[in-house]
């Protein structure tokens, strides 16, 4: 499996939209065949229009505010003693994560399609948060579906939803978390789709969405390459790229602008979801060998049981709390081009507790996680290695959890 | 030789009725149990179609949900709906099975072990909810091959071209989405209209059976029985998920409501 150099990564999917021949797809209900085209010529279209890509800057400029921070972390690169840790800090962007870019484009389309009703699903409440955000901002009516587990555990994010006028949907069934949100939000877009238009919010589901979302997020890398050149003149000669990875939106986009470059020069490390260390279960399929499955209208590296049951995750962090990966990270793995690995629940408090010990940087329990990763490579590594790391999602929605697992004084 | 589906078909159309189609869940709310609906059901169906159940179906309401839900909960494993067809088939009045469910079972299964089990089980069509026209062309092939039908499924959505297209490369029976809805969503469109787009579908090729499903109720089905078939799921899914909640025989009453949706159509 390779990459193909100077074309996007997001148009290197084959005709009926696999990448590397195998991964995505479009495994979907003959319902929805019809709204995935029609959402695909659009997007094809406007992809490649300067107006619509002028519209779609300007809002992310005086609207997303761009671009986010790009910071050196002093006290924790000398704490560490190894590379200099820099983190480009997406958490900067209004709503709090990246989650906004995908959020905004989605409205952006729909608003194209004529469609006045916009779904979404949502796992830690950002991608929920964000769309309706946009939604109220470009006038839509939103309804976001979400797990009632996770409506417990991100309170914030689901007072944040309700406030911009969203209706918030809990999903009662199969593990109450991500997955089965995004299921329910496939299922009322199958009943809905001649009047809603839907936004998967990670790089995950049927290829036309993997695709979108990738396109915005991608705006993360845009503005990195541009600060990496100001800040050292060129892109340097040793750089590591650190996210973490649950559907897999923020590392890509992060990612997106470097994919040309030798992996030797710029290396991508994707950080999945262990879990707790004294469980088995886990959202980091490919960390941990997971086989190929279908989740979610997408051919992917996925949780499953060998009947094909998609199994059940665990992890601290709601928003890398997913069983699948995005179609466009199994390709990169398998290419080579990015190497994954993962980090338990307790080492991404640990490497919150150092982040926020050394630095005015509040990540949230996803970002720890690669964080952690980080840290822990940064040591053994050279101080002309520039260690970045996406900053992708503020701490404030998981004040309950820090709050209980760390004490009040780390919430 | 035909396809069991298609004598079925053939005699309800001798006798000026569309075939009833039937839809459960393999394993619910037992493995034994749903054997003996399946049972009990022969006498008034034509077709029986069987559910695979997955634990991420996005194209199935709250009824059918709960009840793949708990079969799943109750262990039900895919050798174990083998296991129930083939039991099934020993039965003299038995009547052609469908598998229904989602690729990924047969994806990890294997195709072409899943094919050949299939076939020596006793199954007679298949339909897989999430493999559309045209990245099922492969495995449709594969099927007939093994003597086994794969049923398109056409949606109020799908296009005239591609409504052309899909029948043409489809084998004796496709299956019409009466309205844009899950399965078991309440009819929203009069039965007139599904009625009129069913016949535009039958004018394509008038030669292949199509039958009609979501929504169908013990209410509705009369209304819609100029059709060749008209399959019933999600109204049976919810008398088992009452009948244990009272703690009453499934068995009985899912075939009184089959008996009674018999008799509508006759």
């Amino acid at each position: 499996m390779k990459l193909k150099k100077g074309i996007p990564v997001i148009d290197q999917g084959n005709k009926l939209g696999f990448w590397g021949g195998k991964f995505g797809g479009n495994f979907v209900p003959e319902t929805l065949k019809k709204p995935i085209e029609d959402l695909e010529i659009l997007f094809n279209k406007l992809k490649k229009d300067k107006k619509f890509i002028a519209e779609r800057d300007k809002y992310f400029k005086n609207w997303i505010g761009t671009p986010t921070r790009f910071i050196k972390l002093e006290n924790l690169t000398k704490h560490v003693g190894g590379a200099q840790i820099w983190s480009k800090v997406v958490s900067d962007a209004n709503g709090g994560a990246h989650k906004i870019y995908n959020a905004t484009v989605h409205c952006l389309l729909a608003k194209r399609s004529g469609k006045k009703i916009i779904c979404g699903d949502t796992g830690a409440g950002y991608a929920g948060k964000m769309l309706s955000m946009a939604a109220k901002k470009f006038g839509l009516k939103c309804k976001i579906f979400m797990g009632a587990k996770d409506i417990e555990r991100q309170q914030p994010n689901v007072r944040a939803m309700k406030k911009n006028g969203a209706e918030v949907i809990p999903v009662y069934s199969g593990s109450q978390t991500l997955v089965d949100a995004v299921s329910e939000c496939m299922r009322f877009w199958v009943a809905n789709c001649d009047t809603t238009a839907m936004c998967v919010g990670s790089t995950v589901g049927p290829a036309v969405f993997v695709r979108i979302c990738g396109w915005s997020t991608s705006q993360i890398s845009r503005e990195l390459k541009v600060q990496l050149i100001e800040e050292f003149g060129s892109i340097p000669k040793k750089l590591k790229l650190y996210n973490c990875v649950g559907g897999g939106s923020s590392s890509f986009g992060f990612w997106n602008e470097f994919m040309d470059y030798d992996k030797k020069q710029c290396e991508f490390i994707g950080v999945e979801a262990g879990g707790p260390a004294k469980s088995k279960k886990h959202a980091a399929p490919l960390t941990y060998g997971s086989k190929i499955g279908i989740l979610h209208g997408a051919a992917q590296y996925v949780n499953q049981d060998s009947d094909g049951q998609i199994e059940e995750t665990e992890s601290i962090s709601a928003g890398l709390d997913y069983p699948g990966i995005s179609p466009l990270h199994c390709f990169l793995k398998d290419a080579k081009r990015a190497r994954y690995t993962a980090a338990s629940d307790e080492e991404a408090l640990k490497a919150y507790k150092l982040v926020t010990k050394y630095e005015k940087l509040r990540p949230s329990l996803e970002p720890s996680h690669a964080f952690s990763v980080a840290i822990r490579e940064a040591k053994k590594m050279s101080k002309s290695t520039i260690v970045v790391v996406n900053s992708c999602g503020d701490a404030y929605k998981d004040k309950k959890i820090l709050r209980n697992r760390l004490g009040r004084k780390y919430a | 030789m035909l396809n069991p589906i298609d004598l079925a078909f053939k005699k309800a159309k001798k006798e000026n009725r569309p075939a009833l189609l039937t839809y459960t869940v393999a394993g619910d709310s037992s493995k034994k149990q749903s054997l003996v609906i399946l049972n009990a059901i022969s006498k008034y169906a034509d077709i029986l179609e069987l559910g695979v159940p997955h634990n991420t179906p996005v194209a199935d309401g709250s009824q059918i949900q709960t009840s793949a839900y708990r079969a799943i909960k109750n262990g039900i494993k895919i050798e174990d709906i083998f296991w129930i067809v083939k039991k099934y088939k020993k039965d003299k009045n038995s009547k052609p099975i469908i598998l229904m469910g989602y690729y990924n079972m047969i994806f990890q299964y294997g195709e072409k072990k899943f094919l050949e089990k299939c076939k020596k089980v006793g199954v007679n069509g298949l339909i897989v909810v999430d493999l559309p026209w045209p990245e099922n062309k492969s495995f449709t092939k594969k099927c007939i091959k093994k003597s086994i039908y794969f049923i398109q499924l056409l949606s109020p959505t799908t296009s005239k071209e591609r409504l052309n297209k899909i029948i043409k490369d489809s084998h004796a029976m496709n299956y019409f989405i009466s309205m844009l809805s899950t399965t078991g969503g309440k009819l929203n469109v009069s039965p007139k209209k599904i009625m009129t787009n069913y016949f535009k579908i039958k004018k394509i090729n008038p030669k292949k059976n199509v039958v009609i499903g979501f929504g169908i109720t013990e209410k509705s089905i009369k209304s819609l029985k100029k059709a060749d078939g008209l399959v019933v799921g999600s109204a049976i899914c919810k008398v088992i998920s009452i009948s244990i909640q009272k703690r009453q025989n499934p068995v009985t009453n899912v075939a009184n409501l089959v008996k009674k949706l018999k008799y509508k159509i006759l």
